[in-house]
């Protein structure tokens, strides 16, 4: 339905076959989370890799920052609707972290666990052959707190809230179990090409 | 999953009717919409506005729902002009009485208040971040909780205070709650109200006026308030769990 009145922001040299549909681009970096800020010190930081229940290896800050570093320039789209382009982002491939672990991705779904709670799930297949990575660094500096520093998960192909701010373990589950924003009404997979937004789109 | 949304039934686009618009400040309006699907919403819950310009481009946003969940085919929404942007404009100037938007929900499962939750309960916005606090006060009002509940509200002035007639019948009521507003750029208008920028020193007053700490916080508004509010929350002791965060992306 064209809405009376409405013809949108006059629209510049954008590239729209990178923007997914509903979307629009920002020129800064927004925040959304579902609460406080948690401020984590390095010396409190740790990544816990699980199978199950089952921990399989832990890395302290230290340990973690010795791991291969990758850098991913990549598009990043918010179900909020505001994508941003050309991000610039530096951490550690899920591939990488689970080599250091001596071990193959033992099942076909993760939920990835942040320090306030957080939880979203993630297909295996999504996380490795260097589709995601833990990240660090953001355009070159340390991530900040407000955008989930001092890591995150970044899952740059689905919608943004896959890749969990704070995060602190990756756990491998037998079945696909919805984490915190798909328990609360928004899609398990989250595609933004497919604009699998809700539940039921 | 009893944190879950409606039905997916729920959560179709459907053209709703604008039947009234009512200024509030120099900068929002309110919208009164009739749906021809009534939304079973619950207080906090936003819906997704989607406009579309002739040539089939969309814009899509998202605004938190006034209204208490009453049961009736009309919501209301309160949406702040923000000058560079392209939807909100669009409200303000163009969008009349008698058109049809598209919009879709209730939305959002996590920034929500039920009657039954447990108290007390804290309300902290800034500007038009106090919408989806309203409709939990209203709804508290409607169902006549005596959850006991405080509000502490910032804005930039007076006049830029969002439904202060009704705040202020609200608090004066029995069992209404405790109500202080922040002004960071000018005097207070109440003797117990604050004329400064919301800080832990203020934030650990306002927990002082309910019974007991505070079981469940919402705050809402602009990232940095939000970050600011959360953080002199947990300085007063409330813990990080209690605490549910709203930004309106900014
Ligand atoms: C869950 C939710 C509920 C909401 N509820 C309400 C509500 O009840 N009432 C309401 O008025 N709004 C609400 N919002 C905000 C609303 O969705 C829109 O973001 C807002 O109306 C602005 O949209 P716009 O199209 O006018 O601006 P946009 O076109 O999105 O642009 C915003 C402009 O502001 C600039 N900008 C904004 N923030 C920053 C920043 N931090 N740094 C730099 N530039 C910035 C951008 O550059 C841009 O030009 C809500 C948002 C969310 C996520």
């Amino acid at each position: 339905m064209v809405t009376r009145g409405f013809t949108g922001r006059p629209k510049g040299a954008e590239p729209t076959n990178r923007i997914p549909p509903g979307q629009h681009l920002v020129d800064y970096f927004p925040v959304l989370s579902a609460g406080p800020t948690p401020r984590i010190e390095p010396e409190n930081w740790r990544f816990t890799l699980k199978v199950g229940p089952r921990p399989i290896k832990t890395w302290s800050w230290d340990e973690f920052n010795a791991l291969p570093m990758t850098k991913m320039v990549r598009d990043i789209h918010c179900v909020t609707t505001w994508s941003m382009l050309d991000t610039q982002w530096e951490g550690v491939l899920v591939d990488d972290i689970l080599a250091d672990a001596f071990i193959e991705p033992p099942t076909g779904f993760t939920l990835a666990h942040s320090f306030d709670g957080y939880s979203t799930n993630v297909p295996t297949a999504d996380l490795t052959t260097g589709k995601a990575m833990v990240a660090l660094k953001y355009a070159g500096k340390p991530l900040e707190r407000d955008h989930g520093g001092p890591a995150r998960l970044l899952v740059p192909h689905l919608y943004f809230w896959k890749s969990a701010k704070w995060v602190n373990g990756l756990q491998f589950t037998e079945r696909d179990e919805a984490g915190f924003w798909e328990l609360r009404g928004y899609h398990i997979y989250g595609d933004p090409w497919r604009e699998q937004r809700y539940t039921s789109d | 999953m009893s944190d879950n949304d409606g039905s997916a039934a729920d959560l179709g686009w459907q053209n709703a009717r604008i039947i009234r618009i009512e200024p509030r400040t120099a900068t929002i309006k309110s919208f009164f919409f009739q749906l021809p699907v009534p939304l079973r919403h619950r207080a906090g819950q936003h819906v997704d506005v989607r406009l579309t310009a002739p040539d089939g481009y969309t814009a899509m946003r998202s605004y938190s729902i006034a209204s208490a969940p009453d049961g009736t085919d009309i919501i209301e929404l309160a949406i702040e002009r923000i000058e560079t942007g392209e939807v909100s404009p669009f409200f303000d100037d163009v969008a009349a009485v008698g058109d049809d938007i598209e919009l879709r929900g209730p939305l959002g499962g996590h920034f929500v208040w039920r009657p039954a939750d447990a108290g007390p309960l804290l309300l902290i916005g800034a500007g038009s971040g106090l919408v989806p606090l309203l409709a939990m006060l209203r709804q508290r009002r409607d169902v006549d909780s005596d959850t006991p509940a405080a509000l502490l509200l910032a804005s930039r002035t007076w006049s830029d205070v969002l439904y202060a007639d009704e705040l202020l019948v609200e608090s004066e009521r029995p069992h209404g709650m405790q109500l202080r507003f922040a002004l960071s750029r000018q005097a207070p208008q109440r003797p117990q109200d604050y004329g400064r920028r919301i800080d832990a020193a203020m934030l650990a007053e306002v927990i002082g006026l309910l019974p007991a700490a505070p079981a469940a916080v919402f705050i809402c508004g602009s990232n940095g308030f939000v970050n600011t509010a959360a953080d002199a929350v947990l300085a007063a002791g409330v813990h990080a769990t209690a605490v549910r965060t709203e930004r309106y992306g900014g």
